[in-house]
């Protein structure tokens, strides 16, 4: 148990010594990355361990908050996923980051993120998970902003956490709906007494999806994602692809445990928890059509896949959901990374239209990452492929409609992971930059090789009994309608692709309603933020200057000041004004004692 | 008291006392207040009551007075130029004045009228028994005098002897408090 | 003979004249002087109770007694107040109640 907690507080030590103690030191990179690769060697150890350890941090009355680590095959698993991507994004960074003068605070955030992410993953209660909730909002905060001095970084940095703020305040409501139904917060006590409504409940799940939504960027919270990839590359394959966005997903499965899947099934709640990851999926993977940033497809192509794993929980087949996740932290990481290696191998160009032929120049980042790809469009026998396969067969079996969408959106991933991959890594150089591109160093495609072969096996057996959750039929093939399924849909999308975009310099498709990302970012900046941000600050001030500062505060000072004023007036100084008052008092008194 | 002398001297005591208020200068009020004094000490004569109004001439008239004479020609006070503002002032005096007689002649109607006790040789002379025998205030009673004087010590220093001392006191602290306020303060 | 509610509407008419004069005048010795006439008026409605109530046949001087007292403290009180008021117009150079008014709230 110790181990445990060795593990959830060493990277807040090693961030405090970081940032207080060796400040801008060159060893801070090292430092931190030496806590990750502990972290992950903890994480292995701890391995098949399960219990709960916990103590009484504040007791208010008979309420008790705790602090304490649930350990069971769910968050092992998870902490698996976090520190494996952890450690091989830190040593990525290593030469990522070689030449940014921040890194030592950049190194600095990865740790307390890691921390966060590792405090939400071991939570044993739910204020315990939504303190470290707001922590990974907070680093992931920091670490979109890290390059602060670009407008852009710091907008987007701001966006993502007003998002996350708008999704987290359900959660809060959620958080306590649920303390007032089970009258507990501990995961592990949580058990819905039957008098309670299932519109009630279901309402409290509802809220608490409300934290997913914003941290799993799911309709309609999901545009802070794509912008927050203006932060360091390697934090997007960290905390925007391969945990943090994921959190989501995990603290809903968590739930669903928690409440008990056959509980969790009656309710109204995951049929609309079903369709908002479906819709997500579907919607994230048409806007990944038409963008030209290698990070932003990248990033919609992960808006799709969180999409197929909220769906997952939604139809209660929460493990096929996080088979899927650990899969997809695995290519999806490996993505990112490689598309940080060809941003940093063209000097910082993230325009696909601007690369070409770097295949042939960057061969290991290439291959790598075409197994990357291969994982995502579910090549039959990549990891992808069987936890895609998983999700199908969850949504076949519970909601046809569902199913087709999900099965439209394996045919949309092919073609624009196609795209993307033919158009940057085949045909000719597209720009000088480009041309001028040559294989990164070996701390850079170590990680990608270690992740290319983790894409690859991490469906099978021997390595998903490391995985959180995985259905028992994890890893197995079958020939059914299913497969033939997304094998025609892989052919068709991947094929449309390439004829389409094999050897164009230009886009040949141009659809304005996919490139401008269906206009939400614009319907938001517009109307959402430009009247109703208007009209709330008007509110907000009516509130604070009208009632509060000048009713309350004001009104209650404003009265006692004018009723001085008034009585001021009798103070008149004059001498004679008191007599006669005086007088008339006396008058008064002799009339009430003697003609009374 | 024969009643032309208590309407004699009550004409003195009242018109003394309107003039200290309408005289504008203060020597004037203050001359006018020793008017309203004699009368006064005119009205407490006729009531048998000569050491109190003996008291009142040497102390009032004589002493207090004088002091605010004394006063009133130290500051060099000129006539009160400046008439009151408006009328508010004098009315308002008016009202106490009318509000307040009204309510003596309600209560004076109410309660009744008494006249006074007689006070010849038969009640002194009855009254000397009360009184040690061969003592002064005795001997006058049974002469059919009334001895104010000698009653009014006879009460003070047995009756009242403690406040008797305790007014000595206060007019210590009245001395000591009036060379204190005199003083001129070093700047 | 004057009955004893005659002397007490003499004096409640002299009370009633110094009350009008203290509300009245704006010199702070008038002033002073129109108090000492109540005290006189009060006065003479103690002297005009102790004759009227007699005790023994004798008039009673528990009322007299009080009418000295209040002489006294008079007397004291006077002396108090005017050299307060000297203190005051040293410091002010009035004694017009008009301009002293830093009191005013």
């Amino acid at each position: 148990m110790n181990l445990a907690w060795i593990l959830l507080f060493l990277p807040l030590a090693v961030a405090a010594v970081c940032q207080l103690v060796l400040r801008k030191s060159a060893i801070v990179p090292l430092v931190s990355t030496a806590s990750a690769v502990a972290t992950l060697v903890i994480s292995f150890l701890l391995l098949g361990k399960t219990g709960i350890h916990s103590f009484n941090w504040a007791t208010i009355g008979d309420f008790n908050l705790q602090i304490g680590i649930q350990l069971d095959r769910l968050s092992t698993g998870m902490m698996i996923v976090v520190t494996g991507v952890g450690t091989l994004v830190h040593i990525f960074s290593l030469a990522y980051m070689k030449d940014d003068e921040g890194k030592a605070r950049y190194f600095t955030g990865l740790s307390l993120f890691m921390f966060s992410m590792t405090g939400i993953v071991l939570a044993n209660n739910f204020i315990m998970t939504f303190i470290f909730w707001e922590l990974v909002g907070l680093s992931s905060y920091l670490l979109i902003g890290h390059w602060y001095q670009k407008d852009s970084a710091a907008d987007a940095a701001k966006k993502a956490f007003l998002c996350n703020r708008v999704g987290d305040f359900g959660f809060m409501i959620g958080i306590l709906m649920l303390w007032g139904i089970t009258g507990t917060l501990a995961f592990s006590d949580m058990e819905v007494p039957a008098a309670v409504s299932t519109a009630t409940l279901s309402a409290a799940v509802l809220c608490i999806f409300c934290g997913a939504i914003g941290k799993s960027a799911q309709l309609p919270l999901h545009v802070w994602l794509p912008d927050a990839m203006e932060g360091p590359t390697p934090v997007s394959a960290l905390i925007h692809a391969a945990t943090m966005v994921a959190a989501g997903v995990y603290m809903l499965f968590r739930v669903q445990l928690s409440l008990g899947t056959e509980v969790f099934e009656g309710l109204q709640a995951s049929a609309i928890i079903a369709w908002t990851g479906g819709i997500t999926a579907l919607v994230a993977a048409l806007m990944a059509i038409q963008q030209d940033d290698i990070k932003r497809v990248l990033a919609y192509s992960t808006l799709s896949q969180l999409g197929y794993m909220v769906m997952a929980v939604g139809l209660v087949a929460g493990e096929a959901g996080m088979f899927h996740l650990f899969t997809h932290a695995w290519f999806k990481a490996l993505l990112f990374l490689g598309s940080g290696a060809v941003i940093h191998a063209c000097h910082h160009e993230q325009d696909i239209w601007k690369m070409g032929g770097l295949l042939k120049k960057m061969p290991i980042t290439g291959i790598t990452f075409f197994l990357g790809f291969a994982a995502l469009i579910a090549v039959p026998f990549t990891s992808g492929f069987f936890s895609k396969e998983l999700i199908l067969e969850a949504a076949h079996e519970k909601q046809p409609i569902l199913f087709w969408i999900a099965a439209f959106v394996a045919v949309l991933t092919p073609f624009y992971m196609t795209r993307l991959f033919v158009v940057a890594f085949l045909g000719k150089a597209k720009s000088a930059n480009a041309d001028h591109a040559h294989e990164v160093s070996p701390l850079m495609f170590v990680p990608l090789v270690i992740l290319a072969v983790l894409a690859v096996v991490g469906g099978y057996g021997f390595v998903n009994s490391f995985a959180p959750a995985a259905p028992g039929h994890a890893g197995e093939f079958h020939l059914n309608f299913l497969f033939w399924v997304s094998a025609i849909a892989l052919v068709v999308g991947a094929g449309a692709g390439f004829i389409l975009y094999a050897g164009k310099d230009k886009d040949p498709l141009s659809i304005p309603l996919l490139k401008n990302r269906f206009y939400i970012d614009g319907f938001y900046d517009n109307y959402i933020v430009r009247y109703f941000q208007d009209a709330f600050a008007a509110i907000v001030h009516f509130f604070d200057e009208f009632l509060i500062n000048g009713l309350l505060v004001g009104g209650l000072s404003r009265g006692a000041a004018s009723t001085g004023n008034l009585f001021r007036k009798l103070q008149s100084g004059q001498l004679q004004g008191y007599a006669f008052s005086f007088g008339l008092g006396v008058i008064l008194v002799i009339y009430f004692t003697v003609f009374l | 008291m024969p009643s032309y002398l208590f309407w004699l001297f009550s004409t003195i005591m009242l018109i003394g006392g309107t003039a200290v208020i309408a005289f504008r200068n203060p020597v004037s009020s203050a001359l006018s207040v020793v008017t309203c004094f004699v009368g006064l000490s005119g009205l407490f004569i006729g009531l048998s009551a000569f050491f109190v109004g003996v008291i009142q001439i040497l102390v009032y008239t004589g002493a207090v007075m004088v002091l605010f004479l004394f006063i009133i020609m130290l500051l060099d006070l000129k006539d009160e130029q400046k008439r009151a503002k408006g009328l508010a002032p004098a009315l308002a005096g008016f009202t106490l004045f009318i509000a307040f007689m009204v309510q003596l002649i309600g209560v004076l109607s109410r309660t009744p009228d008494k006249t006074a006790p007689p006070l010849d040789a038969a009640t002194l002379t009855a009254a000397a028994t009360a009184f040690p025998s061969g003592g002064k205030i005795a001997a006058n009673l049974a002469e059919g005098r009334l001895p104010d004087v000698h009653l009014i010590g006879h009460t003070l220093f047995t009756q009242y002897n403690l406040p008797f001392q305790i007014l000595g006191v206060l007019l210590l602290v009245a001395t000591i408090g009036v060379v204190a306020l005199s003083k001129r303060h070093a700047e | 003979m004057a009955s004893l509610n005659d002397y007490l509407l003499v004096s409640g008419l002299l009370f009633a004249i110094g009350l009008a004069g203290v509300v009245l005048r704006r010199n702070i010795i008038v002033v002073f002087m129109c108090l000492e006439l109540m005290l006189s008026a009060a006065n003479l409605s103690l002297v005009a109770f102790s004759r009227f109530n007699t005790v023994n046949g004798l008039p009673d001087y528990n009322g007299q007694m009080l009418v000295f007292f209040v002489i006294t403290v008079a007397a004291a009180e006077v002396a108090v107040g005017l050299a307060i008021i000297v203190a005051l117009y040293r410091a002010r150079q009035t004694i017009h109640t008009d301009e002293l008014t830093s009191l005013k709230g």
